[in-house]
Formats: structure tokens, C-alpha cells, sequence
């Protein structure tokens, strides 16, 4: 099929490390298209936690023993991975956390509480996940801040000509964007964002749970401040992600979690904080998970991310085409060469749920939802959508039950 | 599976709902939404001269087959029945009249309709709301 013969990724061979696929539902061969929501884990992964959990486990940071050590080698060389993964300039700026979204929940508390208030503007985009929405949405409610949202157009792209218009009669302090929209697969021009979000002296926020696994991430070439991003939709562990920030703005803001390891000394009167990384990784970590992350990130680098986003890009189009051919189908967002591998549809008069349903029937897996973008589903004028999401492991036969299985929909409710 | 859940019965109210509508001036209202799915339903409620005794049940929004088929289902199951009795209905004798295997999610769009019918009677009438309900009460829609 032309669509493996013009990419350089051989999904075919890469599906292969992926255990889940060795099974089948309801009889039939699975055909994985929610990779936006959670991807899947590669044997690659999966063996280098076990193997250092059965060989290299204990806490970090604490023993003076050789398998603490050990252990404390394991989750710093996993934060030298995660620098390394967003050209980040230093590893002391790369925290670990629980998810994107306790990155997001860090900074919008941490920064936000300290930094906003009356007159203040935190401005979010219409494309955003309920993560880097509502933590905004609600310390701009608890600092008095006025909270504004950037409106994308009919294809589903930000409307950087309406900037200026937002930003009227207020001094604008956050611009919070994601890199990759989980709901529409837009790529968001965050160099641009950023820009303006610097000329008017913001902090410039970027979420990248969706973009990092899809899309290469330098956030020195990006002009922001703070980006997120996860293990899981990137082939690694769930319960650990990552937050990125720049030294300056993590040393003087207060920390987010309070507890073990986070400070430099504790007394009755008062404790201080330790240094960065660490002011900001109070308790145990995921530390397994965080391994567990830098392996995933590993695969990710060893497969590419300029094939992993030509190739998405690729099953999109043919998605479309697909689409175009079957006829009756409303899909939203920009032309594929602007978004990653996530296709948001809806059948002609069939709630996504049954399509969803029917679908699973023959072992094809969607989302079928909101995605946690309600704002966007308004937008949009829908309560929800049917959304496809690809990955490195995805194949064009997967589209093709996709498409078969949306004939079966048709046939039982339409 | 999938045949069992969109059985004929289910396809007949979801194609052609019963007390599909609106009624103006209800003696009883209320609409709810599932948060999974972002559905929304409206139920609207007319009482004999008795005020008590369901003369005439409608619902409008919108929803999946399951939720749309039920809350039909629904509307002919209560109508000539008293408030306090709908307030009391277990939900096993609507899933009964349903009759289909429901995944954890679909049992949430097949009893959004019953719940946002408690809670209409609950405000209008006063009638208990157990806790399972209470969350759609305090949800409150534009």
C-alpha cells in the first residue's frame, strides 16, 4: 500500500514489539485507534522495568548502599533522557512528575498563585484539553485574573489575528496552549504564540502531552517557559510525566508539593527548600515509571520522530480518502500536512457512542466522546465526536476496518 | 453482543421515541447531562387535577441510541403513574424493560433519563432523591 511505501517506518516490524497485539477481541485481531488517549507499551519497555525492579530497586537519593544508588542512576539517567528528549539546556530544569496534567496543575499553582491578580490576563486557547483549561480557569478565579480564551477557526487553527483584540485593557501574564490538540491533531505554532506571549512580558505554557510523542519538541526553539508533557501516550508507564521550566522562574517560585526530599532543612520555626530539581519531587517518586519513561523515550528516538510524524501524517490522508469514498461523514480539523496522527469525525445522524459500540464489536477501538474539550465540542456545535488516533505502531489495515466497520454501524442504526 | 445491545426493540424507540417533545408550562423540569458523553436530556412532566398522578411525560435532547430508547422506554413506563412512586422506581425495573447487557458506560446513558425525571419530581414535588441522583441536581445547566 502506498502508504508504508513512502515512509521510512515500518509499522508492520514495530508492531510486532507490542505485546497487546497478540490478542484478539471479540474474535477479532485488535485494531488500536485511541493512541491519542493512551498508547500502547513495547516489550522494550515492559523489560526494562522488570528487569530494574528485579535488579536495581530502592528508593533514590536516600541509601548510601550500592542498590540505592543503583536505583538513584536509573531515574537521573531517565531525567538526562527527558532533557535530552525536549533539548532542554539543563537537567536540573526537568522535574518529574505524575502526569501533564500535575506538570500544568505545578505551574498554574505555583506560579499562578504568586504571580496573578486583578487585571492580570491568563489567556488559553479554544483547542485546549481540560487539563491546561481548567487548572487555569480556576486560579485566574482565586487571584481575581481575568481569564480569556484564543478562538480557532472553521478548520480548526488557532486565530492569531484576533491576539491584540484579547489582550485589550489588560496586562497579559499567561498564554497557555498545547502543542499538539488531542481532539483535532492541529499543530499549534507555539514559536509564534510564544512571541507574542514574550513581547507582552507573559510566561509562555505549553502542554505537549499530545505533541512530544508525535512531533519533535526543542523548547529552546519553541520561546517558552514551561512545557509538559507524559510517559504514557509515549510508549512508557503511566504515573509519571514531566515538567520542563526555566531555571530562573522554578528557583524563584514556591513549591507545589510539600514533604520528603523537597527540602534543604527542617525546623520548628521553618524549613527551606531544597534545590531544583528536587524543591519540586516531594515523597516517593515513580521511579520504576520514570525508568520505564526513559526507555519508552529511547524507542521513540531510535524509531524517529520526523518518520513517526510523516508517517501519521500519511494515515490521515488515507483516512480522509477513505472518508471522501464512504461518504456521509463530517471531519474536523486542518489538512493532514498540519496535524498529527488524530482524525475527529462524526457519522451522518449516529451519536459516537453507537458508532463506538458497533465498532468494538469487530475489535476496532475509538474514542468516542469529548476528550475532555467541552469548550471545543461547543465550538464545534457537537456533544461529541468519533476520534481515530494513530501511532508508530498503527496500520493502514486497521483504516480499512475502521472503514468496514463503520458500513456495519450504517447498516444496524442508520 | 453488539446485536443483543441494538435489539429490535431498542432500534423501534430509538428510531420513533415515545413523549419525544416539549411541554410548555410543565408542573415538572428538569434537564440533566452525562458528563461522560456531554448528552443532554430535558424532562418535562404534566400531573392530573390529583397533582400527583403523571397525566403527560415528555423528553427532549440529545443522546445515543441507548440513552434516546430508554428514556422512551421510559416515558410509557411512568405515564399514569403517581410521583412518589417514580420517586421510589428501583432502576432494575427500567433495565428490566430495556432488557439488553450494558457495559458500566452504557448503564450511564441508560439511566440518564430516570435520574433527571427523579429529580424533576424531587424539585417540584419534593419527592426523596436518593444519593445515587443527588449529582444531576446540583448540576445546573444554561
Amino acid at each position: 500500500m502506498a502508504v508504508t511505501a513512502r515512509s521510512t517506518l515500518d509499522a508492520q516490524k514495530l508492531r510486532a514489539d507490542f505485546p497487546i497485539f497478540e490478542q484478539k477481541i471479540h474474535g477479532k485481531p485488535l485494531a488500536y485507534l485511541d493512541s491519542a488517549a493512551s498508547s500502547q507499551k513495547p516489550r522494550q519497555v515492559l523489560d526494562v522495568m522488570r528487569q530494574f525492579y528485579e535488579t536495581s530497586y530502592a528508593n533514590v537519593h536516600r541509601g548510601v548502599y550500592t542498590l540505592s544508588e543503583r536505583a538513584t542512576e536509573g531515574y537521573e539517567g531517565a531525567r538526562e533522557k527527558a532533557r535530552a528528549f525536549v533539548n532542554a539546556p539543563s537537567a536540573r530544569e526537568v522535574i518529574f512528575t505524575r502526569s501533564a496534567t500535575e506538570s500544568i496543575n505545578l505551574v498554574a499553582y505555583a506560579w499562578g498563585l504568586d504571580n496573578l491578580g486583578p487585571g492580570d490576563l491568563v489567556l488559553v486557547t479554544e483547542l485546549e484539553h481540560h487539563s491546561n483549561f481548567v487548572p487555569w480557569q480556576y486560579i485566574a478565579k482565586r487571584t481575581g485574573a481575568d481569564f480569556r480564551m484564543l478562538p480557532i477557526d472553521d478548520g480548526g487553527e488557532l486565530r492569531l489575528d484576533g491576539l491584540d483584540e484579547l489582550a485589550a485593557g489588560v496586562r497579559v501574564k499567561v498564554v497557555a496552549t498545547n502543542l499538539v490538540s488531542n481532539s483535532l491533531g492541529t499543530v499549534n505554532p507555539v514559536e509564534r504564540l510564544g512571541a507574542w506571549a514574550h513581547a507582552q512580558g507573559a510566561i509562555m505554557v505549553v502542554d505537549a502531552a499530545q505533541g512530544a510523542p508525535h512531533h519533535r519538541v526543542d523548547v529552546q526553539a519553541l520561546d517558552c517557559d514551561f512545557l509538559a508533557f507524559s510517559s504514557h501516550k509515549l510508549c512508557g508507564p503511566t504515573g509519571v510525566g514531566a515538567l520542563w521550566g526555566r531555571a530562573e522562574l522554578l528557583e524563584k517560585m514556591a513549591p507545589f508539593n510539600l514533604g520528603g526530599h523537597m527540602i534543604r532543612s527542617v525546623r520548628l520555626e521553618e524549613t527551606t527548600w531544597g534545590d531544583l530539581p528536587y524543591k519540586f519531587e516531594a515523597g516517593t517518586q515513580p521511579i520504576a515509571e520514570a525508568v520505564g519513561f526513559g526507555a519508552a523515550m529511547d524507542y521513540v528516538n531510535e524509531v524517529g520522530l520526523e518518520a513517526i510524524e510523516q508517517y501519521e501524517s500519511e494515515l490521515v490522508a488515507y483516512t480522509l480518502d477513505r472518508f471522501a469514498e464512504l461518504g456521509g461523514i463530517t471531519s474536523y480539523g486542518p489538512p493532514p500536512e498540519r496535524r498529527a496522527g488524530i482524525v475527529s469525525f462524526n457519522v451522518e445522524g449516529i451519536h459516537p457512542h453507537d458508532v463506538a459500540q458497533v465498532l468494538d464489536s469487530e475489535g476496532v477501538a475509538i474514542r468516542a466522546g469529548h476528550h475532555c474539550c467541552q469548550p471545543l465540542m461547543t465550538r464545534l456545535g457537537v456533544a461529541a465526536t468519533n476520534r481515530a488516533s494513530y501511532y508508530l505502531y498503527s496500520v493502514p489495515d486497521e483504516i480499512d476496518r475502521l472503514i468496514e466497520g463503520l458500513h456495519k454501524v450504517r447498516k444496524i442504526l442508520g | 453482543m453488539v446485536d443483543d445491545m441494538y435489539r429490535e426493540v431498542i432500534l423501534d424507540h430509538y428510531k420513533n421515541p415515545r413523549g419525544h417533545g416539549v411541554i410548555e408550562d410543565a408542573d415538572a423540569q428538569a434537564e440533566g447531562l452525562n458528563p461522560l458523553c456531554g448528552d443532554e436530556v430535558t424532562i418535562y412532566v404534566q400531573f392530573e387535577e390529583d397533582g400527583e398522578t403523571i397525566d403527560e411525560v415528555k423528553f427532549s435532547g440529545r443522546g445515543c441510541a441507548i440513552s434516546q430508547a430508554s428514556t422512551s422506554m421510559l416515558m410509557e413506563m411512568v405515564k399514569g403513574r403517581k410521583a412518589d412512586e417514580i420517586a421510589a422506581l428501583p432502576k432494575e425495573e427500567l433495565l428490566e424493560e430495556i432488557g439488553i447487557p450494558l457495559t458500566p458506560i452504557r448503564l450511564k446513558c441508560a439511566l440518564l433519563g430516570l435520574g433527571v425525571l427523579k429529580v424533576a419530581l424531587h424539585r417540584a414535588k419534593g419527592t426523596a432523591l436518593p444519593d445515587e441522583w443527588a449529582g444531576l441536581d446540583e448540576l445546573e445547566l444554561k
